[in-house]
Parts: C-alpha cells; sequence; structure tokens
C-alpha cells in the first residue's frame, strides 16, 4: 500500500488498495442477484451484454446485405428476404443497440459513480428499464422469427399498414411502444438523479461532461419518445382495428405518419450521438492529461443540440411533400444544429493541442470518432440543403452520411468509452496492443465501406435497392471488403475484452490518470460506491494526478 | 408548500447528523426524507411531461382532421352524449377533490380518513367507467366505430350486433365478484387491515355497477325524448342533443322505405338537416355557406369513421390511464390501511394524486373537444 495513496478521497477502502476483495460483482451470488438487482453498475452490464448481442445481431444482418450485394443481380438473398434483413438490420441497430448502447449500458454504470452518489434515485425503475428492454427484443425476435419485417426500419404508411406481414408488424410497433418506455424511464431516472442527488460541492459546472451529455440526452429521451409511443400505437390501432388515421383509402393522411415519426426520431439521433460526444469529451481530457478546453461551452452546446433536435425533423420529409416555406425554414434550422457541434469539435481538437497524448486504445477510438463524426457531419450539410438533398434523398449519399455520424460516431465512441472504464467495469486490464489494432482496423474498414457509398449515392445509386446497375458494381465490391474488414476489427475488439477477463492484469484505481469521482473509488467499485459523500473537486484538474510505478497507476497527491 | 416544507423541516436537521439509522421508509440511497421526497416528486412531474407528449400526438390528429373536415366534427359529436359527458366530468372533478383530501390526511396521520379518501377516488374513477361503458356500447351497438369498422346505417334502428354492454362488463363483474369474496373473508377473519382494503374495493366495485345503471338510464331517457320528439320545446338549450333527436326522426321516415342502395341519400338529406337544425339555434354559429351546401358524405367510413376512430383511440387512451390509475389507487389503500404514511413520508399519495389530476386534466380538454363542438 503506498503512502500516496493514503489520502484518497474515499477513506472507507483505503484499506482495500486498489485492488479490492470485496466489490459489486462478487458482492452476493447466484443468478437471482442478477437478475432482481437494483444495483445500477450490475444493470448496466447487463445491459452492455445486452446491445453487445444486439449489435452482434445487427451486424451480421448488415454484413448478409453487404454480400447479397457483391453481385449487381442473382444475389444469394430473395428480394423479399433481402427487405426483411436491411429492415432488421435498420430496427435492431436503432431501437435495440444505439438508442440503449450509451446511456443505458454505459451511462447506468457510470453516472451515479461520476456523480458520487449510492444508485440513480428510481433503483425498481431503472431495473424495470431493463425488463421493458428485454422485452422489446423478445418482441423483435417475434417479428424475425414467425414472419418477417420488410416494411424498413421507419413503418411507413401506408406500406405498413397494407404489408402482408402484419402479425411482424404489430409485434414490432409493440416492441417499439415498450422499448419506448424503456429508454423514457431510464431518462426520467437520469434527470432526477442529476437533478436531487448530487452530492456537497458537486455543482452544475462541476458535472464532468459526460453527465451534462447525459442530461440533454435524458431531456430529449422524455420529451420526445411519448410521441413514438402514441404513433406506433396508433400505427398498431391502424392495422388491428383500421382506424384509418395514416391510410389514405381511409381519407387519413400518410405524411401525418411521417411527421409524427420523425419528430421523435430525429430527436432520437441527437439520443444516439449526444452521450457519444460525452464520452469523448472525457476521453479527450483524459488521455491528453490536459484540462479540457471550453467546459462551459461544450456542456452549453449539449443542451443546444438537445434543444435545437426538436426543431429540425421536417428535413426527412423534403421530398413527402410540404409546403415550400415549410421546407426552407427546415432546411434553416438544420443548419443551427451544426454550431453546437462544430464547437465540440473545435473545443475536442482545442484540449489535444499542447497536451501531452498517450496514444492507447480508447485515445485511438476518440481520434477515429473525431475524423468519422466530422465527416458524417459535414456530409449532413448538402442533405440539410434543399437543392442538393432533392437529388441526394433516397440515395446511398443518405446511407453513408448517417453511418458515418452512427456507427462512425456512435459506435466508435462506445467502443472507446468501453475500453476506457472497462479496468473500472470488470477490474481487469486489457491488451492494449491488440486494443491499437482493433482501431486502426475498425478505422480502416469503416471507411472502405462507406466513402464509397458516398460516390455511389452522388451518382444515382437508390438505397434500400436488392439490386442495382452493373456500373456500380466495383464501388459496391469495395464496400462490401470494407465491411468485412470493419467486422473483423470489430470481432478483434470483442476478443481482445473477453481475453481480459481471463488474462489481463488486475487493474488500479486509476489506470489512466483521470480526475473525476469514479477513478477514486476501486476498480471495480464496492456495493455502494461510497462509503462516506466524496471530496468533489474539479473534474479536468489534473495537476494533482501523478503516476505511481508501485500500483501501476495513477494516484491523486494532496 | 410551506406546509410541506414545515413538516419536513425536522428531518433536515436530522439530516446533519450524518451516521444516523436509516428509517424503513426512508430508501437507502437516499440522505433525507427531503431528497427522497424532491426526487420522487420531480419524477412524478418529468413523468406527466410525458403523459402530456403521448397525448399530444393524438390531440394533433385530432386537430389536423378536424381543421380538414370541420362539419364531419361537428355533425358525428352530435352522436355523443353530452349528459354522459357532463356527469362524467363532473366526477372527476370531484375526485380530484377527494384525492387532494387524501393528501392532507396522510400528511396528518389521518390514517381512517385517508382510507376513506382514496377509497371515494377509486369509486368515481369506477363511476366513471361505468358510464363510459355505456357509451361505448351505446355507439357500438348502433355501429358508430372507427375507421372501417363503421357501419352505422343511422336509420334509427339498432344493428344486428347487441350485447356490447354485457361483454364490457364481464371483467368488472369478475373483478368486483373477486372484491367481494375478499370482502367476505375480511370480515369473516375479523381482520382490520383486510377490511380497510377489502371495503373500499368492493364499494369501487359495485360503484362500477352503479355507473353502468346511471348512464343506462340517462340513454333510455336520451331514446323515450327521441320518441316523443320531433324538434320540440327544447331548442335553444341542447342544439346538439336537438341534433342527435332530429336525425332520429327524419331516419324513421326516410329510413323505412329506402333500401339500402339509397343510404347515402338519406345520409344527405340528414346531414342537411342536422345543419339547418343547428343553424336555427341562436347560440351556434354557423357559415352561411356551410348552411347551403352541407357536405353530403358524411356518413361514410373515411369521413364519419375517421371521427369516431379519434374519439375511441382518445377516450380510450384517456380511459386506459384510469384503470392505471385506479391500480395504483388500490395499491394506496393498502399502504394507507396498514398506516404507513406520516408528515414525512407522502411522496406515494401526493405523486399519485398529481397523476390523477393530469387525467382529469385530460378530460377537461377532451370533453369540449369531442362533446360540445357544434
Amino acid at each position: 500500500m503506498s503512502v500516496l495513496d493514503r489520502p484518497i478521497a474515499t477513506p472507507g477502502y483505503s484499506e482495500a488498495d486498489s485492488y479490492p476483495s470485496h466489490h459489486f460483482l462478487n458482492h452476493s451470488k447466484g443468478f437471482l442477484s442478477w437478475a432482481l438487482t437494483l444495483d445500477h453498475k450490475r444493470i448496466g452490464l447487463m445491459y452492455l451484454v445486452g446491445v453487445m448481442a444486439s449489435f452482434a445481431l445487427g451486424g451480421t444482418f448488415a454484413l448478409m446485405i453487404r454480400i447479397h450485394l457483391w453481385n449487381f443481380k442473382d444475389g444469394w438473398l430473395s428480394n423479399q428476404t433481402y427487405n426483411q434483413v436491411f429492415t432488421l438490420h435498420g430496427a435492431i441497430m436503432v431501437f435495440l443497440f444505439i438508442i440503449p448502447s450509451i446511456p443505458a449500458a454505459l451511462g447506468n454504470f457510470l453516472l451515479p459513480v461520476m456523480l458520487g452518489t449510492k444508485d440513480v434515485a428510481f433503483p425498481r425503475l431503472n431495473l424495470g428499464s431493463f425488463y421493458l428492454w428485454v422485452t422489446g427484443l423478445i418482441l423483435f425476435l417475434t417479428a424475425l422469427s414467425v414472419t418477417g419485417l420488410d416494411t424498413g426500419w421507419t413503418f411507413y404508411t401506408p406500406y405498413s399498414i397494407e404489408t402482408q406481414q402484419g402479425g411482424a408488424v404489430l409485434a414490432a410497433t409493440f416492441g417499439v411502444f415498450v422499448l419506448g418506455f424503456s429508454s423514457i424511464f431510464t431518462g426520467l431516472n437520469f434527470i432526477v438523479t442529476i437533478n436531487t442527488m448530487r452530492p456537497p460541492g458537486m455543482s452544475w459546472f462541476r458535472m464532468p461532461l459526460f453527465l451534462w451529455a447525459l442530461y440533454a440526452t435524458s431531456i430529449i429521451q422524455v420529451l420526445a419518445t411519448p410521441v413514438l409511443g402514441i404513433t406506433v400505437l396508433l400505427l398498431s390501432a391502424e392495422r388491428l382495428l383500421g382506424i384509418g388515421i395514416f391510410d389514405p383509402k381511409l381519407n387519413g393522411d400518410p405524411v401525418t405518419f411521417q411527421h409524427f415519426f420523425w419528430f421523435y426520431s430525429h430527436p432520437a439521433v441527437y439520443i444516439m450521438i449526444l452521450p457519444a460526444m460525452g464520452i469523448i469529451s472525457e476521453l479527450m481530457s483524459v488521455h491528453c492529461h490536459k484540462g479540457i478546453f471550453g467546459y462551459r461551452m461544450i456542456a452549453y452546446s449539449s443542451i443546444a443540440i438537445a434543444l435545437f433536435g426538436f426543431l429540425v425533423w421536417g428535413h426527412h420529409m423534403f421530398t413527402s411533400g410540404m409546403a415550400d416555406v415549410t421546407t426552407i425554414v427546415f432546411s434553416a434550422l438544420t443548419f443551427t444544429v451544426s454550431i453546437p457541434s462544430a464547437i465540440k469539435v473545435f473545443n475536442w481538437l482545442g484540449t489535444m493541442y499542447q497536451g501531452t497524448v498517450s496514444l492507447n486504445t480508447p485515445m485511438l477510438y476518440a481520434l477515429a470518432f473525431i475524423f468519422l463524426f466530422t465527416i458524417g457531419g459535414l456530409t449532413g450539410l448538402p442533405l440539410g440543403a434543399l437543392s442538393t438533398d432533392m437529388h441526394f434523398h433516397d440515395t446511398y449519399f443518405v446511407v453513408a452520411h448517417f453511418h458515418y455520424v452512427m456507427m462512425g460516431g456512435t459506435l466508435v465512441a462506445f467502443l472507446g468509452g468501453v475500453f476506457h472504464w472497462w479496468p473500472k467495469m470488470t477490474g481487469r486490464m486489457f491488451n492494449d496492443k491488440l486494443g491499437i489494432a482493433s482501431a486502426i482496423i475498425v478505422f480502416v474498414g469503416f471507411n472502405l465501406t462507406f466513402l464509397p457509398q458516398f460516390v455511389l449515392g452522388s451518382r444515382g445509386m437508390p438505397r434500400r435497392y436488392a439490386t442495382y446497375l452493373p456500373e456500380f458494381q466495383p464501388l459496391h465490391q469495395l464496400s462490401t471488403i470494407g465491411s468485412i474488414t470493419l467486422g473483423s476489427g470489430l470481432l478483434l475488439a470483442l476478443i481482445v475484452l473477453l481475453m481480459s477477463l481471463v488474462s489481463g492484469k488486475k487493474a488500479p484505481r486509476n489506470p489512466w490518470g483521470g480526475a473525476t469521482l469514479e477513478w477514486m473509488c476501486s476498480s471495480p467499485p464496492p456495493h455502494d460506491n461510497f462509503s462516506s459523500a466524496p471530496t468533489v473537486g474539479d473534474p479536468y484538474d489534473f495537476s494533482t494526478i501523478e503516476y505511481d510505478a508501485r500500483v501501476g497507476g495513477y494516484v491523486k497527491r494532496t | 408548500m410551506t406546509a410541506i416544507q414545515e413538516t419536513l423541516a425536522p428531518v433536515a436537521i436530522d439530516h446533519a447528523d450524518h451516521h444516523h439509522e436509516h428509517p424503513s421508509w426512508l430508501a437507502h440511497h437516499f440522505d433525507d426524507a427531503e431528497q427522497q421526497y424532491d426526487s420522487g416528486k420531480l419524477g412524478m412531474w418529468l413523468f406527466l411531461v410525458t403523459e402530456v407528449l403521448f397525448f399530444s400526438g393524438m390531440f394533433c390528429a385530432y386537430a389536423l382532421y378536424r381543421n380538414r373536415n370541420p362539419e364531419v366534427f361537428e355533425f358525428c359529436s352530435s352522436f355523443l352524449n353530452e349528459k354522459l359527458g357532463a356527469i362524467n366530468t363532473g366526477v372527476l372533478l370531484f375526485s380530484s377533490l377527494t384525492m387532494a383530501w387524501a393528501v392532507r390526511a396522510a400528511q396528518l396521520r389521518q390514517h381512517q380518513l385517508l382510507v376513506g379518501m382514496l377509497g371515494a377516488t377509486l369509486g368515481c374513477a369506477a363511476i366513471f367507467l361505468g358510464v363510459k361503458a355505456v357509451e361505448y356500447s351505446h355507439k357500438m351497438e348502433i355501429g358508430l366505430l372507427p375507421g372501417k369498422l363503421y357501419v352505422a346505417q343511422l336509420d334509427g334502428a339498432h344493428g344486428p350486433h347487441k350485447g356490447y354492454l354485457e361483454f364490457i362488463c364481464t371483467i368488472p363483474a369478475i373483478c368486483t365478484a373477486l372484491c367481494a369474496a375478499y370482502a367476505i373473508y375480511a370480515f369473516a377473519t375479523k381482520s382490520l387491515f383486510h377490511q380497510r382494503v377489502a371495503g373500499p374495493m368492493l364499494v369501487a366495485g359495485l360503484c362500477f355497477f352503479g355507473g353502468v345503471g346511471l348512464g343506462q338510464y340517462l340513454e333510455a331517457q336520451e331514446e323515450a325524448s327521441k320518441g316523443h320528439g320531433g324538434h320540440g320545446g327544447h331548442q335553444e338549450h341542447h342544439a346538439m342533443v336537438e341534433g342527435h333527436v332530429d336525425h332520429g326522426s327524419h331516419e324513421h321516415t326516410a329510413a323505412s322505405e329506402s333500401a339500402h342502395t339509397a343510404e347515402n341519400k338519406t345520409a344527405s338529406e340528414m346531414a342537411a338537416n342536422a345543419s339547418i337544425a343547428m343553424g336555427g339555434s341562436p347560440d351556434v354559429y354557423i357559415a352561411p355557406n356551410e348552411l347551403r351546401t352541407p357536405n353530403a358524405d358524411v356518413n361514410q367510413r373515411s369521413m364519419a369513421g375517421l371521427f369516431f376512430s379519434i374519439y375511441y383511440c382518445m377516450t380510450g387512451v384517456h380511459a386506459i390511464h384510469i384503470i392505471g390509475g385506479m391500480i395504483v389507487i388500490t395499491w394506496l389503500i393498502v399502504k394507507a390501511a396498514r398506516q404507513e404514511f406520516h408528515e414525512q413520508y407522502f411522496g406515494p399519495v401526493d405523486n399519485v394524486g398529481l397523476y390523477w389530476h393530469l387525467v382529469d386534466f385530460i378530460w377537461i380538454y377532451l370533453f369540449p373537444l369531442l362533446y360540445l363542438i357544434t
């Protein structure tokens, strides 16, 4: 036990040094101690396993799509199957993976620890959200196995009303409804926790930026998701009873469905990206060992994105039939979102400037994020501009754009976050060299997959098609090769993580040199996080954090 | 608010001593009663925000389709029995009073009164649902169904489908029977706790059938006045009801000779009559051009059907919220019968109360938007 380590902020656990014999993972044993746990850390880990499994499923569908598109015609799937596969890819990735990935898995684990509390405000509700998520997963799998869902993940009417796969539409829309409430309750829990449970000294502007990001995300979850809930409920009623609200044959209006749907689903895009931005803010600062540049601007820009995000849903519908004035207003509002996003990117770059950058696995994922997110963000501008969107709408350009943001952004940040907090969550260090290799393969594979799709889209390749013109074949094949590279990179990342559980060396309290509260408690954290209220300091003050070779990690000097 | 702060004040002092034992009503992760109360309250307010947004989708649909087909809404609204709607509004408002009273009783440790007030709220909710059951079944019987199910002939004769009311009442009847069995058990075992729980539940079950009886009585009155009626006396006061009556009487004569194929013509006549009848009443404004060219095609699935879709969706989702409220109020009654609430721990009553007021509040909007628009 080191002398320097002694005065660390959690005196109750100092006797355990960095390697506690008693922590949340072995606090209690047995299946029920996990299935009925109210501990946010265990719930977070269960989510983590769940979303990763969903991602593997959605990723398998993605690879099936890409392999099918190797040839310009006569792919290995029938057209009907192809429709079902890309629908399931989209629906699983959006509803089961990206939306819960960072907030529900990492957020659940980290929010109370970073905030310095024992748990979230409503632990039972938290467990309830998890089981709602599981229910949604089961309904989705039902839709998958009983019949095939072939409407696209957006369930646009009138197709979703008329398709033969009625049972699948019902199961999937009900699944979305349930998943929506899972998401709402998580968001509600986070907002209440941050508002009412901050310990003494944890003022709003001493919160880590990840928590600001989660707060902004939660606002969207609480405000936007209910609208999706009622929309899919009306769609189910449409299928069951034929109520006609979205059915043109009964004088209903399908464009209304699109408005309702995108009123949720555009803010949902920010549910996906905001927590990723929060992770990057943490990673940048910690791995550059330098205080975050422009803390308040990053915090405010998260809230700004959350608010602007509610005003721009119409840009998904420029070609659906809206008044000219409406489209112009939506287009103009769309551009405003780029301002807070750009503020964040500038601040991350400013953080790196003159920092002591450690090029380890989490940092490489963070760098990949900045690169990919910037491309994704900038290609959003031609899609937000009316004149160019008329050309790009429903082409591969859109596909490439949102994959750069959703996958290049959220997934890469998620992986960075998982690597960053893995020692904290499991108490084990992973093999950094292999981790770096996975980051590089993912980065190369990703660009190889989706850069060609920008070219395809700008040349007029429409999205969702099972076949295409022969002249597009080289680019499609390039994309398919890229997707396999990407898949193997992700597989390597998974192997690195799993290997660490078996053979990884024990993690110190603070392996990276972070200054936020989660690094002040042991790895893995004890059952109640903090025996007494922790001392809250500046989350980005690294002047007192020093490397100590004796513990193999960083310690706080007083 | 000051009352709440006063009641919570002793705990705030308690909070200074950090090593005190957690009382059983204080969750382990909260520092003190105030933090627990604030968290619960904020959580409930956020939940209410989501509820408002949840309903907003349907309010948007309402606004959209009413704006597009105002005449459909005015015509169809006349089929809703405003008397029943008004009674339900009163019942819900009264239940909000008893709910608010229950919060006060919880703060003051008036355990008996608390159980009584929660029971009264539960009973009002049951009356509301009973009346609603009559309204629904009555409309279903004459074919006023949502969307593509809409089959109303509007000829005054009831359709072939009967027995909706019995069908709807099955589940409440089973629940009431179970409550009765539970009450018998409670009184047989002389358990005061079980009596306090079973009593209100049984009363609520009976209240449902009271509501059904009340609804049927008023609907029968409505039918009777239609039978005697024509456009007699109280036109000024009940423009909309008259509209309804008016259809009925005209329908009788028209439909008796008209074959099924003449349905549209009948409907158009009827719509015209409806407009004229409504125009005749001085306190309802109808634009002159609307009066001259009433929409002849109102009585079809794509028109009236859409109104009834919106009607059933909005009131149906609202009714589901009433049922949800009844479940949590029952949970509160159990806790209240155990005498768990006191001045430092009344958050659950307060929060369920907030929820209940919101459900009430939504009805306050639904009633005029659906029933009173002519």
